[in-house]
């Protein structure tokens, strides 16, 4: 019964993808109707999974055979998947009746993408997270290629596939490698046969990390597995920009952490090196490449390698076994994803509204936004701040967690790279407030951009969360704190 | 005391901004006597606790502590001592010059100007009565984007480019202060800025108490700006709008400078004093930045650049006072190096007050002589004397203050500043001298003179300002002048009406040391 309880979230997710699917393959009218099923299942998804939050007595268990894990930290990104369906749904709605036909194919892609991002997270056993990495991937390359009319669209959709097969080719031998190791695909036994691992076979295991590592730098869009983030980016529809940008970097590092901190712990010292190497690059690559991009999706690509490279700082701080203070690491990677879930999502609702009204994604066309639509302007400077990691804002907070268990690991050569990229990037995310607000007004256009209810309400959400998350932060910091409380081990 | 004197004084401003939000864009009027009038609450609220402080000035009191962020310990923490008083008035004194100043000057979205400006103010206001690190850094990171935002839009020709040179140097430093935060709390478990203190981060560790050292210096030393990392302020200066480059010199780069006096004096004694004696790395600096400003300010042409630099080199005295104090710990010189070391943090001190003062005043008249002749170049002016006798008046008294003329305010501070530097590091306050005579020059030479005296021209003139109309001062800009030069002169008369506060708070500190 428990079980039940704890998977109702998925359930209803999951129902929802059915439903709209079924619904809409019966008769041969449009149905307006569906983008709004689609947004019910996701709330209330998301109402389960906080009720849960709140209510259920979650302990640390592996359950069903030991495919699932029932623990605070499952509970953490139930809660980000469904957040991540309904602010997706929400930015939809607009953009996609103009762009295609094919309703309910979208949204119910949409929530099976976003299903498989919290059965990523609850995954307690390899053949289980290489199902759930599968399902999320193939349903990213079916969004990213949705514009069929679209060649962009469609060469973004088959690089992404090309790129992903290959990463999870090579997450899968790296899988079988670590089967081999220990005789198990489930991540506690794993755990356990690493800690008496005869000598002999102990090398097995680094080569197993190495190749889990690719497919997971390929989920996250760390360099050098990013490639495919640029163009996919670029061609998807927006809405699915938004949702790999923030949904795939979630479900990414949960299951990054998942592993380190189930299966992994006494190996953590042996991969660091190897995660400050994918930080520093991902970072300096994510930063100096988005100082050129003329096209803002293209901007908020490379942006988000950054980011997940500063996320990266939290894995690499973390020690094994310590999961009770801010500066563990691992809540600086919780809490910063949460912020970058806000800032993101509010940054690309903007860009969505702007592209659904003006038709253009250049940076250069954003000029005199401010005095076009005031609101879009005014929350696009804090979504940019929480993105350089200015006070105030939720970006801050993550910043200073993510930073300070760099410090507090003693890597002090991370911390200063992470703080002098944290510069380079403000470049970048200020040059798009001095068009909105620098350039002439007398020489940019005037007419008043009218937003569309759901994006102006994601827009405003956004906003009063980052700001939220910059000000009152205990609440989140202890949201992130608890959900650590209980993880498999 | 349960009234909360210090959040009301900090939080006034952002009030006032979301007052103007609401009203419409249209009724442009309305928002600039609203915001003026406003104003006036925090400049009140300073006065009276410029009052309360008097009984104690060298304590902290009138403290406020919530618990903010109970998870990493940071609490929104408030106190003032005189240092702190004092900076408050000079804060909130020039915002309120700024937001009346602009009622006549500003005619170009005059909202959001206001709303910006306001938060400029909640963040300076802020930054002189945080005590928590968290909380000091994050007012200290608010203000940046209110300035930025204000050059940028309100700014001159190359305002893009200034605007992201200021924005991205404090960024720079800012973030490496962020890093000694964190250090420092992990060190000493406490963001609290006193206890900190009382604490001595990494004591018996020299070398990583250095490096936290610098990271905290650079951090607030491109703020002062100490050379060499004093160029982005030439270009913020110049292409900020009057009231920005008033804010910006008047109370922004005081941040800095109170930074390393709150905090990096106290927290690093011993590394502020081996870094000012054995290896004298920051008067050297500070007197680098005293001359070379100096120097550079006698060969500019351009009226406000010129001011811009002055500032470089005023500041350099401030420096030089802060690093003469830690350099006396230095040394067991006893009694009268310590009597010496307050004296030099004293005239520090009181430079902050009176370099915002005079030089925002300064960069007041610039930009009153720019608004009616749409130049900045000494070269086209000369014989102004005769043509605006009462804007003469003005601007020989600030460039006298300037300058130091005893009598004027600038003297005390500059006085004390070498009185201390001459006990404990003679070579660098002999060779800090010749920025006063320097200073004279400029000012007697490149402004003085080449401004007023002389014969006008009218051709000239007419030549190179398109035909401006030459006019004295307007009523609105002697309003705007008076309450500077009443306190350059109340203080040059009569400057333990601030050093006593200033006083208080320095033999507190070396008392803890």
């Amino acid at each position: 019964m428990q079980i039940f309880l704890f998977l109702l979230p998925q359930l209803v997710l999951f129902l929802t993808v059915v439903l709209v699917f079924g619904i809409d393959l019966v008769g041969s009218k449009e149905k307006k109707w569906l983008p709004y099923l689609a947004l019910t299942g996701a709330v209330i998804s998301l109402g389960t999974s906080l009720y849960l939050y709140g209510w259920a007595d979650i302990g640390e268990e592996s359950v069903l055979g030991g495919m699932i894990a029932m623990d605070s930290f499952s509970l953490f990104f139930q809660i980000f998947a469904s957040l991540v369906a309904v602010f997706i749904i929400l930015l939809s709605m607009a953009y996609m009746e103009l762009k295609s036909p094919y309703q309910g194919e979208y949204y119910s892609f949409i929530l099976l993408a976003s299903f498989s991002i919290s059965l990523l997270a609850l995954s307690a056993d390899l053949v289980m997270i290489f199902i759930a990495f599968e399902l999320l991937s193939i349903s990213s390359y079916i969004l990213t290629g949705f514009l069929r009319k679209d060649p962009k669209s469609s060469e973004a959709s088959i690089k992404y596939f090309l790129y992903g097969s290959l990463a999870s080719a090579m997450m899968l031998y790296g899988m079988s490698l670590l089967y081999g190791a220990t005789a198990s695909t489930n991540l506690v036994h794993i755990a356990q046969s690493l800690a008496v691992i005869e000598p002999g076979l102990r090398w097995v295991v680094y080569p197993a990390i190495v190749l889990l590592v690719v497919g997971f730098g390929f989920k996250t869009a760390t360099a050098p597995f990013h490639q495919w983030s640029p163009d996919a980016y670029e061609g998807a529809p927006t809405p699915v920009t938004a949702f790999l940008a923030v949904g795939s970097i979630g479900a990414g590092f949960a299951i990054f952490a998942r592993v380190m901190l189930t299966a992994l712990p006494d190996f953590q010292m042996n991969f660091t090196a190897l995660l400050t190497g994918l930080a520093i690059i991902s970072m300096t690559l994510g930063n100096m490449v988005a100082l050129s991009q003329k096209n803002i999706k293209r901007m908020l690509a490379y942006s988000g390698i950054a980011h997940a490279g500063y996320i990266m700082i939290g894995l690499v701080s973390w020690e094994s076994g310590v999961l009770n203070t801010v500066f563990d690491g691992i809540s600086g990677v919780l809490v910063y994803l949460l912020v970058y879930l806000a800032a993101n999502l509010g940054a690309f609702a903007v860009v969505i509204a702007f592209e659904h009204k003006v038709g253009s994604n250049q940076i250069e066309d954003y000029a005199g936004l401010i005095q076009r639509s005031p609101l879009m302007a005014g929350t696009m400077v804090v979504f940019m701040l929480s993105l350089i990691g200015i006070p105030g804002t939720g970006g801050f907070v993550g910043k200073l967690l993510v930073f300070g268990s760099a410090l507090r690991a003693e890597y002090y050569f991370l911390a200063l790279v992470a703080i002098i990229n944290s510069v380079i990037a403000g470049f970048y995310y200020l040059n798009i407030i001095r068009y909105m607000f620098f350039q002439p007004l007398d020489e940019a256009p005037r007419e008043k951009i009218q937003l569309p209810g759901s994006l102006t309400t994601v827009i405003i959400l956004a906003c009063v969360f980052t700001l939220l998350m910059g000000i009152l932060a205990q609440p989140f910091i202890q949201f992130v704190q608890d959900s650590l409380g209980f993880v498999i081990s | 005391m349960n009234f909360p004197v210090l959040s009301l004084i900090t939080f006034t401003p952002l009030l006032i901004a979301l007052i103007i939000l609401v009203i419409p864009k249209s009724k442009e009027n309305l928002i600039r006597w609203v915001a003026t009038i406003l104003s006036l609450i925090p400049l009140a609220l300073s006065i009276y606790i410029y009052i309360v402080v008097q009984a104690d000035p060298g304590t902290m009191q009138l403290m406020e502590e919530y618990s903010w962020i109970p998870s990493i310990d940071v609490y929104y923490r408030m106190g003032v001592d005189g240092l702190s008083a004092v900076m408050l008035i000079l804060t909130t004194l020039l915002s309120t010059l700024c937001y009346y100043y602009s009622i006549y000057t500003v005619k170009d979205r005059v909202k959001e100007y206001y709303f910006l400006f306001l938060l400029l103010q909640l963040g300076m206001s802020g930054v002189f009565v945080s005590l928590d690190f968290i909380f000091f850094y994050v007012f200290w990171e608010i203000g940046l984007v209110p300035m930025y935002l204000l050059i940028g839009v309100w700014g001159g020709k190359r305002r893009i480019y200034a605007s992201i040179k200021f924005f991205l140097y404090t960024l720079a430093g800012s973030m490496a202060m962020l890093l000694a935060i964190i250090a420092v709390y992990l060190n000493t478990g406490t963001f609290n800025i006193l206890e900190a203190a009382a604490a001595q981060p990494f004591a018996g560790n020299f070398t990583v108490a250095a490096v936290a050292f610098w990271a905290f210096f650079i951090g607030f030393a491109i703020k002062v700006p100490i050379f060499p990392f004093h160029t982005w302020l030439p270009d913020a200066h110049t292409e900020a709008p009057t009231t920005g480059s008033v804010i910006l010199a008047g109370v922004l780069l005081k941040l800095g400078a109170y930074g390393l006096i709150r905090i990096v004096l106290p927290l690093f004694p011993a590394q502020f004093a081996y870094f000012s004696y054995n290896v004298p790395i920051i008067p050297i600096l500070a007197v680098i930045s005293i001359v070379y400003g100096a120097l550079v300010c006698m060969a500019q042409w351009d009226l406000k650049r010129l001011i811009a630099y002055s500032s470089v080199s005023h500041m350099g005295y401030v420096t030089l006072g802060i690093s003469a104090a830690a350099a006396s710990l230095a040394i067991n010189g006893g009694e009268q190096a310590t009597t010496s070391a307050i004296i030099g943090l004293n005239g520090a001190a009181l430079q902050l007050f009176t370099h915002g003062i005079i030089t925002g005043g300064l960069f007041f008249l610039v930009g009153m002589i720019y608004d009616r002749a749409h130049t900045r170049d000494l070269k086209d002016f000369g014989g102004l004397g005769a043509k605006v006798p009462y804007y003469y008046g003005i601007m020989l008294l600030t460039g006298f203050a300037s300058l130091g003329l005893p009598g004027l305010a600038g003297f005390w501070s500059e006085f004390f500043v070498f009185r201390g530097a001459f006990a404990i590091i003679p070579t660098f306050a002999i060779i800090g001298v010749l920025g006063i005579i320097f200073t004279a020059a400029y000012i007697l030479w490149k402004v003085v003179q080449h401004v007023f005296l002389g014969d006008f021209d009218q051709a000239k003139w007419d030549a190179a300002t398109h035909n401006a109309k030459l006019t004295d001062l307007a009523t609105f800009e002697k309003v705007t002048m008076w309450p500077l030069v009443i306190l350059m002169v109340l203080i040059g008369l009569y400057p333990s009406l601030i050093v006593r506060l200033l006083n208080a708070v320095s033999t507190t500190m070396f008392s803890n040391f």
